[in-house]
């Protein structure tokens, strides 16, 4: 592939590795982690509770509490700035302006104490140097675009007072509020039910387009990524396993794990199976990984290098790359 | 007909659980809320029912009123034919053995200071079964019905995964032999690659032990997967009824096509137009005239706003297909 002439990503994120110093011992959350998302591109972050897909979302804003937390070594590049070990204060005028984060639980990230109105107009305040009347006015038109019905009279409403679905709509409207570059959206839809998810997936797919911004989607629900990202990044105990075009990681997923996680998941089917398939076994221990693969326990395919070396990840068709030592081969994909 | 009656295990008639709302100075009875208002069904022999809605429709209260862990407020509850919702303690205690629950959230329902052994013995010493050897060696059986070693007796909950955790919950509803169990979102907090064993465990354990189901959840995919008859749950009534191939494939209340539509499809290749509801659940508190679902319904009518339709037989006589909407009268 011409490398020269390819355009510079939006975020680079290069060797990053986590840790947390825990009571029994230090724990790598996330281990030589590199991927890149280029502007207004949808990314999804795939992978089960403890894969370390919330870290690394969370690392990217510098938000990983510390103590016990750290970066230990790998880069973030952020339109060419460097964000690892970015000091405090510099990262503050980053955070909420040129990459903003929405939670799983909006209510944890919202104040309860404060109007809608009053945590929005701060961010614009600080952020745009608009006037108290005229971030009223901003916040007011931002709430109207993400869907909240009769903002004007929503907006001095306390957060208590909305469902769950209109409050993460706020959210995303206090996310949006400053026009960022790239939105991290940790399990957005996660605790929504089935109907406001599809209202708020939507919801974010447009005002994505609108605002010309890229997105980093967090989540387990191989469903919502399959209907919102251009590419995913499964991650599996800290570690990628494979990093993939949509249409590719889901009609030829080369990751034992991928393939495991699409046939497992339950779907809606025409014809229902005796028995669901399964991933045998279970997650290891972060604080007691094997040598080898991290998978390789629960893997069909492995054999003694797969015990003894961690596989690397390396590429695999144009734009796709994969941990494995003996990757999934297709007879179509000549890649 | 006869021997279709004789195959049903529980019969829910009218139901109802309202909750009071109390408020003003006096902490008077301001208004009811209608978690479970007039639910009706059967649960055949070795059968299960899915029980599927959003948050807040009344679909745990519904499980919870059924096995009496709430006192309903009004309506029958028919355990082979004798009805349990004004049984004494001590009869109610005779017929609890035969029915149990597993529970969400396997890290809140499992004491974390006894061991595994202890949890699982604890129905059998509560009412007295066997001896104590006998009791620890069926112990040791229903550790291997869940698919578990009899080397985890003395260990603690906490050293345990969710999916584990799950299994040693599903060992104690066993432990009595019960004849009809809730699953109350057994598999919601369970990542995806064990959600799938626990999934085929209760599919086993229903065939091989013939025990009935009534499976909650709110994940309509794990519904179709388990259950041989599916009921929709909006704002504390039943809207649709029916075996899971007609529902999954003709679903006929506006509801139930909604739902069906708004689930993500893990395919990125099916382009397929979703019925995208406005708005918001209304609050139980305060539901809507008429049809609950006319707020948001895409097709609703003049009649919806006004008189509730009746829950008619959309199917046929062998295959009912129960539903309740004013389209399909």
């Amino acid at each position: 592939m011409a490398g020269n002439n390819k355009k510079v990503p939006l975020l680079s994120v290069r060797n990053l590795v986590i840790e947390f110093e825990t009571e029994q011992g230090v724990v790598r959350a996330a281990d030589q982690i590199s991927f890149d998302v280029d502007q207004n591109e949808t990314v999804g972050l795939v992978g089960e509770s403890g894969c370390g897909k919330t870290v690394t979302g969370l690392s990217i804003l510098g938000l990983i509490p510390s103590p016990p937390g750290r970066i230990v070594s790998g880069s973030i590049l952020f339109q060419g700035k460097e964000l690892a070990g970015l000091p405090d204060n510099q990262m503050r005028e980053i955070r909420g302006r040129d990459i903003s984060m929405i939670f799983q639980e909006p209510m944890t990230a919202l104040n309860p104490v404060f109007t809608i109105g009053n945590q929005m107009i701060d961010v614009l305040m600080r952020h745009r140097g608009l006037t108290r009347r005229q971030a009223r006015a901003g916040a007011i038109e931002m709430l109207a675009k993400v869907g909240l019905p009769v903002p004007d009279k929503r907006i001095d409403e306390y957060p208590h007072q909305l469902s769950g679905g209109m409050r993460q709509r706020v959210m995303i409207a206090m996310a949006l509020s400053c026009d960022p570059k790239l939105l991290i959206a940790d399990e957005p839809t996660t605790a929504l039910d089935v109907t406001t998810q599809a209202q708020v997936l939507e919801q974010i797919r447009k005002l994505q387009q609108e605002f010309q911004m890229a997105v980093v989607l967090i989540t387990h629900d191989l469903g919502v990524v399959a209907e919102t990202c251009q590419r995913a990044i499964v991650m599996y105990c800290g570690r990628i396993a494979e990093a993939a075009d949509i249409n590719d990681l889901f009609a030829r997923p080369r990751h034992p794990y991928t393939r495991g996680l699409l046939d497992s998941i339950p779907r809606i089917r025409t014809q229902r199976p005796v028995e669901l398939p399964i991933i045998p076994g279970r997650v290891p221990d972060l604080l007691h990984l094997p040598k080898g693969c991290r998978f390789a326990d629960r893997c069909e395919r492995r054999d003694d290098q797969c015990s003894q070396v961690n596989p690397e990840l390396s590429i695999a068709g144009s734009n796709n790359q994969v941990a494995c030592h003996h990757p999934l081969q297709y007879k179509d994909s000549l890649s | 007909m006869n021997q279709a009656q004789d195959n049903i295990l529980i019969e829910v008639r009218d139901l109802k659980k309202y909750f009071p709302v109390r408020g003003g100075l006096f902490q008077r009875v301001v208004a009811q809320v209608k978690a479970v208002d007039g639910v009706s069904f059967n649960i055949r022999r070795g059968k299960t029912l899915g029980l599927v809605g959003e948050s807040g429709c009344g679909k745990s209260t519904l499980g919870r009123a059924v096995l009496r862990l709430q006192q309903p407020t009004g309506g029958e509850v028919l355990v082979d034919g004798k009805n349990i919702v004004h049984l004494g303690k001590r009869e109610l205690n005779e017929y609890r053995r035969r029915l149990q629950i597993i529970f969400q959230d396997p890290f809140a329902s499992l004491s974390p200071r006894r061991t595994v052994a202890q949890i699982i013995r604890e129905p059998l010493d509560v009412h007295a079964i066997g001896t104590s050897q006998e009791r620890d060696k069926r112990v040791i059986e229903l550790l291997a019905d869940v698919g578990m070693g009899a080397e985890v007796r003395d260990r603690y909950p906490h050293e345990f995964s969710g999916g584990q955790r799950q299994r040693i919950g599903i060992a104690r509803a066993l432990a009595l032999d019960p004849s009809f169990i809730v699953a109350d979102e057994p598999v919601s907090a369970l990542d995806v690659s064990v959600q799938s064993q626990v999934l085929n465990l209760i599919a086993e354990l229903k065939i091989r032990l013939g025990i009935s189901f009534l499976f909650i959840s709110h994940d309509l995919a794990v519904i179709q997967h388990v259950s041989d008859e599916v009921a929709v749950m909006y704002l504390g009534k039943i809207v649709e009824r029916a075996g899971v191939d007609d529902l999954y494939n003709e679903p006929k209340h506006p509801y139930t096509q909604a739902l069906l539509s708004a689930i993500p499809v893990p395919d990125p290749l099916t382009g397929r137009s979703r019925i995208v509801l406005e708005g918001d659940v209304p609050s139980p508190m305060n539901p809507p005239s008429g049809c609950a679902f006319h707020t948001r319904c895409p097709k609703v009518m003049d009649i919806c706003r006004k008189e509730l339709p009746p829950m008619v037989n959309a199917g046929t006589s062998e295959s009912p297909h129960q539903v309740c909407c004013h389209l399909h009268q």
